[in-house]
């Protein structure tokens, strides 16, 4: 199977995860440990800098899992910008996911400031991840103004409706020239396997694993459901035919 | 346009009949329907849907862990001064009651707030009586300006102020205010505040349109519950929160369920609410609203608490004081109420725990604001 490059680094897991809403750190790393993921996205608003031994970030301590902070809570591109470089600075990483959600209730992200932040970001030398509403146009904004990467979603976060935006999903996919990495709304891994299948370069998963009866092996079924929609995509899926072929063809009088 | 104008087109009494009326038809309708409304609400608190508690209590575990994960957001509550110049029947800082006051200075916060800080808290409450000559603006802008480089997260529930003033607090590092309608009854608000700058009903009831105009991140609304009928005062609580968010929608809101605890000179209502009738409620709030934080405090027992974790609450006090310097300065000063669940934070940590959630005791940043 190909690995998966943004900006500088390689990865061979296409399954990136999110640490939020287990039911305990120790719980969240064997997860992350069995998802065999090796990008793991970590809210800043929850990681407490005073601290020597932060539990989360302690129970994420492996060579082969790379941070990436985001900045849920931000509601414009100002604060975006101030956490994120409090993050540079505290966790030694310019890997930025990009979250600006001024709506609480459905945490929808905002477009405008979510360019702004990352032009600002880009130029600041941070390898940006924006997460974004499917939108083809706003894509190809970000990838002008220096994104590492588009997150769009597929359903709102949390909400486990799988991938509502596909016919969007698969436009953005098409005209791409950075990774794009279907983020939220993801809820079973036949939904991960789709959008492998389909063509995008990687998927973020947190909720549906995290809530799961068994978070550990829920890690699991997205690591084979991952690969399995993966591997299907670069063998070229055979393509559905939608019509039946007729007993009279129309070009027979060309025979 | 304020609350105010929607709140007079609703009648008490007839809201009430309206809820009394609710039939296992519409409750189980409210339980099947994709989208929630204020009428399904009515269904789900009325005594239509008592039968229905487990499984309505079965679909606010499931949403809750579905929006907030197995967490529960930790806070302590510190009041900074039990003056007060209202006469509040329930409340044993009532103005009419002849308690020694007290106001902490500087000195005292800062004892306080170690004493906080090595429970282990980062986020805090800071609670006062209204004595707008002491306790003033002022007051609370220096009090946040002592305390901010030690707290992740600074909430404030003290006397409604102007916008002006609740933007200079949001500056300062303020990031949620929560205030209490106590009832949406216009004539028992008046026979239970008689006295001082809270008898008037709709500066109250306007607060939260301030709040929102501020920009204040979280607003927290909440009902006194046992003043009137829970029912019919959870309904304009609900449909107070229903505007709001249409109206603020940067904003994020919270519900608090405090019940009349017993206090110095109180006599308990006739309209208390049971335990299976709070659960109701708390249920029937999820189910309306999945993103609303709801937030469950030391008034309620152990066993209460214990339970309640996994029925929808999102944040929890712990080993809380309700007095001027009660964690460390003068811990024998009067209550404004007495605590039911006398666990030490640590305690209830553990407790968390074991039923398989995890503490979240920093769930914000000061960059942030």
């Amino acid at each position: 199977m190909e690995t998966v490059k943004i900006a500088d680094k390689e990865f061979k897991s296409r399954l990136f995860l999110g640490t939020g809403k287990f039911g305990s750190p120790k719980l969240m790393e064997e997860a992350v440990l069995a998802s065999g993921s090796e990008l793991v996205t970590v809210a800043l608003k929850r990681v407490d800098y005073d601290s020597d031994s932060d539990n989360l970030l302690v129970h994420l301590k492996h060579p082969h899992i790379n941070l990436l902070p985001n900045t849920s809570g931000a509601r414009n591109a100002k604060e975006a910008l101030f956490a994120a470089q409090l993050s540079r600075e505290a966790l030694e990483t310019n890997w930025l996911k990009l979250e600006i959600h001024p709506d609480p209730k459905y945490l929808l992200p905002d477009p405008i400031e979510t360019l702004k932040a990352t032009e600002e970001l880009a130029k600041l030398g941070f390898v940006v991840l924006p997460y974004i509403h499917a939108d083809p146009v706003l894509c190809k904004r970000l990838e002008d103004a220096g994104t590492a990467a588009v997150m769009p979603l597929g359903s709102p976060i949390g909400s486990n409706r799988g991938l509502k935006t596909i016919d969007f999903l698969e436009i953005i996919i098409s005209q791409s020239n950075v990774p794009v990495i279907v983020d939220a709304g993801i809820g079973a891994p036949s939904d991960a396997a789709w959008a492998m299948e389909i063509g995008a370069d990687a998927v973020l998963v947190n909720t549906a694993i995290a809530v799961a009866g068994d978070p550990v092996k829920m890690a699991m079924a997205f690591n084979q459901a991952v690969e399995a929609g993966r591997m299907a995509y670069e063998s070229r899926l055979a393509s559905e035919t939608g019509t039946a072929i007729a007993s009279s063809p129309l070009t027979s009088f060309l025979d | 346009m304020s609350f105010k104008e929607i709140f007079i087109r609703h009648d008490w009494d007839a809201v009430g009949a309206s809820i009394e009326g609710k039939r296992a038809f519409d409750v189980e309708k409210a339980l099947a329907a994709d989208c929630v409304s204020l009428e399904d609400f009515k269904a789900l608190i009325s005594p239509a849907a008592a039968p229905y508690l487990e499984e309505m209590a079965q679909r606010s575990h499931n949403l809750t862990k579905k929006r907030f994960g197995k967490t529960m957001q930790m806070y302590a509550p510190m009041y900074l001064s039990n003056e007060c110049h209202n006469i509040c029947t329930y409340c044993g800082y009532s103005f009419n009651n002849k308690i020694k006051r007290k106001t902490l200075t500087d000195a005292e916060i800062l004892e306080e707030v170690a004493a906080i800080k090595r429970q282990g808290f980062d986020h805090i409450l800071l609670v006062s009586g209204e004595a707008n000559h002491t306790v003033h603006v002022d007051y609370f802008l220096n009090s946040i300006d002592l305390i901010k480089t030690q707290f992740a997260n600074i909430s404030i529930e003290v006397q409604p102020l102007d916008q002006e003033e609740y933007e200079k607090l949001k500056k300062a590092g303020v990031y949620a205010v929560l205030v209490y309608q106590e009832t949406y009854n216009q004539s028992t608000y008046k026979e239970n505040h008689p006295k001082g700058k809270k008898s008037n009903f709709f500066y109250r009831l306007e607060t939260p349109d301030r709040v929102g105009k501020a920009a204040m991140n979280k607003i927290g609304l909440g009902t006194l519950l046992g003043l009137d009928d829970w029912r019919t005062d959870s309904f304009f609580c609900a449909l107070h929160l229903n505007y709001l968010e249409k109206k603020y929608w940067q904003t994020k809101y919270s519900i608090s369920f405090p019940r009349i605890r017993p206090a110095e000179g109180i006599i308990l209502p006739e309209n208390a609410i049971s335990d299976k009738e709070l659960v109701q409620l708390i249920c029937a709030y999820r189910i309306f609203n999945e993103d609303v934080e709801l937030s469950i405090s030391t008034r309620e027992t152990q066993n209460f608490r214990d339970n309640i974790i996994k029925l929808g609450a999102t944040s929890m006090s712990a080993g809380s004081k309700t007095n001027p310097g009660g964690y460390s300065v003068e811990p024998e000063s009067l209550e404004q109420f007495e605590i039911s669940d006398n666990r030490s934070a640590k305690q209830v940590e553990e407790v968390i725990s074991k039923t398989g959630y995890d503490v979240l005791w920093k769930d914000w940043d000061k960059a942030f604001s």
